[in-house]
């Protein structure tokens, strides 16, 4: 029983690293219908860049305390937003109109240069967030009816779950968020209602990249060891959330995050290390062919 | 018997009946016209013979067997032919290419055949081409087979399309909105291609909303309103009938 | 014009003569065991790249796990022949036939899936493939802790049969009427015997019922189901043929190399495989090969070239695949067909 609730508890953290990528995938399918493989690179430049800004506040300059740490979460984000931007402009935009399938290169060929670039300037070796950092988050841990969670993983739960409560009442309820909506069912409809389709891609892409650098900084922290390889197994997985939820549907991507996260935790601990990847495939499978407009339904643009 | 048999057809798209309880029949030999409002459901009753979609409710035969269940290409095998409302051509192959598409079901040569080329394979072939050649004659579009099917004039297109679906050797051929666009000239033409086409033995079905062409050339009418049949006869009776004429009144036509 | 469309002018025929004289004489014309090698992985690749050809290119199937068909054909070789000593010749015939049944069984419920869809499944079903050959037979001994299948423990534990993580090795050599291959040389004309058999039978299904009906599939779907084409089983055809061909290939690499490791099989590797369709021309047989030349010779002439940007090599790769697609999104030698569906802007 505390086997159980252990390993749903890390299930469920695990979960909303897997979410909040999978928030980046669905937004930018949704508005574009385009399978953004460099988004997992995203996830993997805010994991870097959350170690060096750590360096930088931590270790070099000596802060502490949860506000810091809000810092860091702002700072990254942002900058990888502005990644998300550059990335939009060079590699999809001039693709809009080019087919389905050279999309996908431009965004493999995307993913290659990001991946490549981050071995460049850090090394091929994984690097270790450093044990200082437990200065912003002590490393308390209590025990619940049989399992263990610690301070760490409430903490990013919680941010997770603003991040995530934030994007779903920004879709919801302000202009922006509904032109996001609008967009992602009918490009020309929405053109023709007034609103700045590009405009609004580019949001997605500022959006999406910044929520899977917030995922990045928690891995980080949580695992401790990141490596440039990072984004292709979690961007996988966290693809499979989104469809797992419908692909498009944001509160889809959350709840499909959350259930991958538990069903690989529980592949781990009651089946098979080794074949847990192998099972979140298959569990991707399964549903496309059973489901593919998976839990709670698609919402794409409708190209004709 | 009568060719086609459709009996109690009845389609829902979640909560809205498109097809309706649908009973009529097709003789061999005739020009069957449907008519009716936007709307009435008639590209759908064209959907469901071809397989497109299974019915809800009733039953449609062909010489006696159920169609009911067969994919599409099965149904087309049967010997239905079809065009689509809005044109469905293969646009980046060449004429002569799309004709020879409609040959497919026709013959039989496989992957193994295409590598060999046995004298088999080679003689099909060369009879797929000759048969296109005949159709493209027949329609008048000869002289364009090397050209790109979204190059051509839309009246081009639309006797294309028809080319394609004779490819098959269909016994039934049913046409959605033939004449849709045509200026006058090419919808006499299309007129009297049809005529001929129906004299070389080959049944016909067709949806159309220009009544010139449906009144001029059909030798029985139906008239589809709200997914019901409302009316059915020779044109002279349909056209005067006052439950169709109430169907169209207030209409957009 | 420019240059890539005057050298299409030309007679395609010419073209392939010039190249085969310049091949057959090759190894001669460059005596350098390195550089004869880098022409066996051109080879194998080629094969490859026209193998995919015939799912993304004629048939217009989104593939990315095509490492996978490659892989079932390499380890179908590299068993039979490393255990029970079958000669590989004759495991070419087996290899093809194991991945085409494979490619049928994984491909029949995926194949109503939307092009995005279908690539991800793809994509899934080959890193489940290189996951199952890395973990190995003995991994699966979890099973038997479900009720009634206990006596799964005894048989899975320590049993070998892909080689985990490691592979395989000693895999038996090509061998025909007493001789068997083993210098580069050796293996170069075997594969460029497999490549022009290829491309002559890739030929003739291009322009056949077939090849005709991949063609109006890729169009219209729903058209040419209406009329008449049984799209399911052409569909089926195209993974079939592409994997089995797929696994020749695998066959002929097992052969070459002699050890095979799961790593070899990556999502990596399907990528490679779909630059050098998409990048070299979708559909084309010409562009296949051109794409294979940009894929992997060019590579390796730029690693003896420009050795001190070696470490650059991914970078630079990555942006070409942007740039390519970005100004040329065609590839280098489109076919006709795939030119014009551009242009349209469909």
């Amino acid at each position: 029983m505390g086997q159980l609730l252990q390993q749903l508890i890390n299930g469920l953290t695990i979960g909303s690293f897997y979410a909040l990528i999978a928030l980046g995938y669905t937004m930018v399918y949704g508005v574009l219908k385009l399978i953004n493989f460099a988004h997992g690179d995203m996830f993997m430049l805010g994991a870097y860049l959350g170690l060096v800004t750590l360096m930088g506040f931590v270790v070099n300059l000596g802060m502490a305390g949860l506000p810091f740490l809000i810092l860091i979460f702002l700072i990254v984000m942002a900058v990888v937003a502005g990644v998300g931007i550059v990335l939009e402009r060079v590699a999809y935009r001039p693709l809009y109109r080019a087919g389905r399938l050279p999309p996908v290169i431009s965004a493999l060929g995307a993913a290659i240069f990001i991946q490549n670039g981050v071995m460049l300037l850090y090394g091929a070796r994984y690097r270790t967030y450093p044990e200082e950092f437990k200065v912003i988050i002590p490393d308390t841990i209590w025990e619940i009816a049989g399992a263990r969670i610690s301070l760490i993983q409430i903490v990013m739960l919680v941010i997770a779950a603003l991040l995530m409560v934030g994007l779903y009442s920004f879709v919801q309820y302000t202009r922006v968020g509904t032109a996001m909506r609008a967009v992602a069912l009918d490009h020309d409809t929405a053109r023709l209602m007034g609103i700045d389709v590009y405009g609004i891609i580019r949001v997605v892409f500022l959006i999406g990249p910044a929520l899977g650098a917030a995922g990045g900084i928690m891995v980080g922290l949580y695992y401790g060891r990141i490596y440039f390889t990072l984004g292709w197994g979690y961007g996988i997985k966290a693809f499979t959330a989104a469809i797992l939820g419908g692909i498009g549907n944001i509160p889809g991507a959350m709840i499909g995050g959350l259930i991958l996260g538990v069903i690989e935790a529980l592949a781990t601990g009651f089946v098979s290390d080794a074949w847990k990847n192998a099972i979140a495939f298959f569990v991707l499978v399964l549903i496309l062919i059973i489901r593919p407009t998976g839990l709670l339904g698609e919402r794409v643009v409708e190209k004709l | 018997m009568a060719l086609l048999e459709v009996r109690n057809l009845t389609k829902n798209f979640g909560g809205l009946t498109a097809v309706d309880r649908l009973d009529f029949e097709i003789n061999e030999g005739e020009i069957l016209g449907m008519i009716g409002p936007n709307g009435a459901g008639k590209t759908t009753v064209f959907n469901l013979i071809s397989g497109i979609y299974p019915p809800d409710e009733g039953e449609i035969r062909l010489n006696g067997q159920s169609l009911l269940g067969l994919r599409p290409h099965s149904i087309t095998e049967q010997g239905i032919g079809r065009t689509f409302q809005t044109i469905r051509l293969f646009r980046n192959l060449t004429v002569m290419e799309n004709v020879m598409a409609g040959r497919h079901c026709r013959t039989r040569a496989g992957w193994l055949g295409a590598i060999l080329q046995p004298k088999s394979q080679r003689l099909e072939e060369q009879s797929i081409r000759e048969q296109a050649e005949r159709h493209l004659q027949f329609m008048k579009l000869y002289e364009q087979r090397a050209e790109l099917a979204k190059n051509l004039p839309y009246g081009d297109q639309r006797r294309l399309e028809i080319a394609r679906a004779l490819a098959i050797d269909p016994h039934l051929l049913i046409l959605d909105e033939p004449a849709a666009g045509l200026n006058e000239q090419e919808t006499n033409e299309l007129m009297q291609s049809i005529s001929q086409i129906r004299d070389s033995g080959i049944t016909i079905f067709l949806i159309e909303h220009d009544m010139k062409v449906v009144m001029g050339i059909s030798d029985r009418i139906i008239v589809l309103d709200n997914g019901k049949k409302i009316a059915e006869g020779a044109p002279a009776e349909v056209r005067d009938n006052p439950r169709v004429i109430e169907a169209y009144l207030g209409r957009e036509e | 014009m420019d240059l890539i469309a005057r050298w299409r002018k030309l007679d395609e025929r010419y073209l392939y003569l010039a190249l085969t004289i310049l091949a057959v004489l090759f190894p001669w014309l460059v005596r350098s065991v390195r550089w004869t090698q880098v022409a066996n992985f051109f080879f194998v690749y080629a094969l490859l790249g026209l193998s995919l050809n015939i799912i993304v290119g004629y048939a217009g199937l989104f593939q990315l796990g095509h490492a996978a068909f490659y892989a079932v054909g390499a380890y179908t070789t590299a068993i039979l022949s490393s255990r029970y000593n079958i000669p590989t010749f004759w495991l070419l015939p087996v290899a093809g036939l194991v991945s085409a049944v494979f490619a049928i069984l994984i491909s029949r419920p995926i194949l109503h899936l939307r092009g995005d869809y279908l690539c991800i499944v793809t994509i899934g079903f080959g890193e489940i493939v290189r996951i199952s050959l890395r973990n190995d037979a003995s991994s699966l001994v979890f099973l038997s802790k479900i009720p009634g299948l206990q006596f799964l423990e005894e048989k899975l534990t320590g049993l070998v049969i892909t080689g985990g993580p490691n592979g395989i090795f000693g895999i038996n050599r090509p061998g025909i009427l007493g001789f068997t291959f083993r210098q580069q040389w050796h293996y170069f004309y075997l594969f460029l015997a497999f490549v022009a058999l290829t491309i002559f039978a890739m030929r003739r299904l291009e322009n056949s019922r077939l090849g005709r009906a991949w063609t109006c599939v890729r169009e219209d779907e729903l058209a040419a189901e209406a009329m008449g084409i049984d799209t399911v089983r052409v569909k089926l055809l195209a993974f079939a043929i592409g994997a089995a061909w797929a696994g020749v290939a695998g066959n002929l690499y097992a052969s070459w190399v002699t050890v095979i490791a799961p790593e070899s099989f990556s999502f990596w590797e399907s990528v490679i495989m779909f630059c050098i369709v998409v990048l070299g021309g979708t559909g084309s047989i010409p562009g296949v090969l051109v794409g294979t030349v940009g894929m992997i010779v060019l590579p390796e002439i730029l690693r003896e070239v420009l050795l001190n940007i070696q470490q650059w090599r991914m970078l630079i790769f990555g942006a070409a695949m942007i740039s390519m697609m970005v100004f040329r999104p065609e590839g280098l030698w489109p076919s006709q067909r795939f030119r014009r569906e551009l242009e349209a802007g469909d």
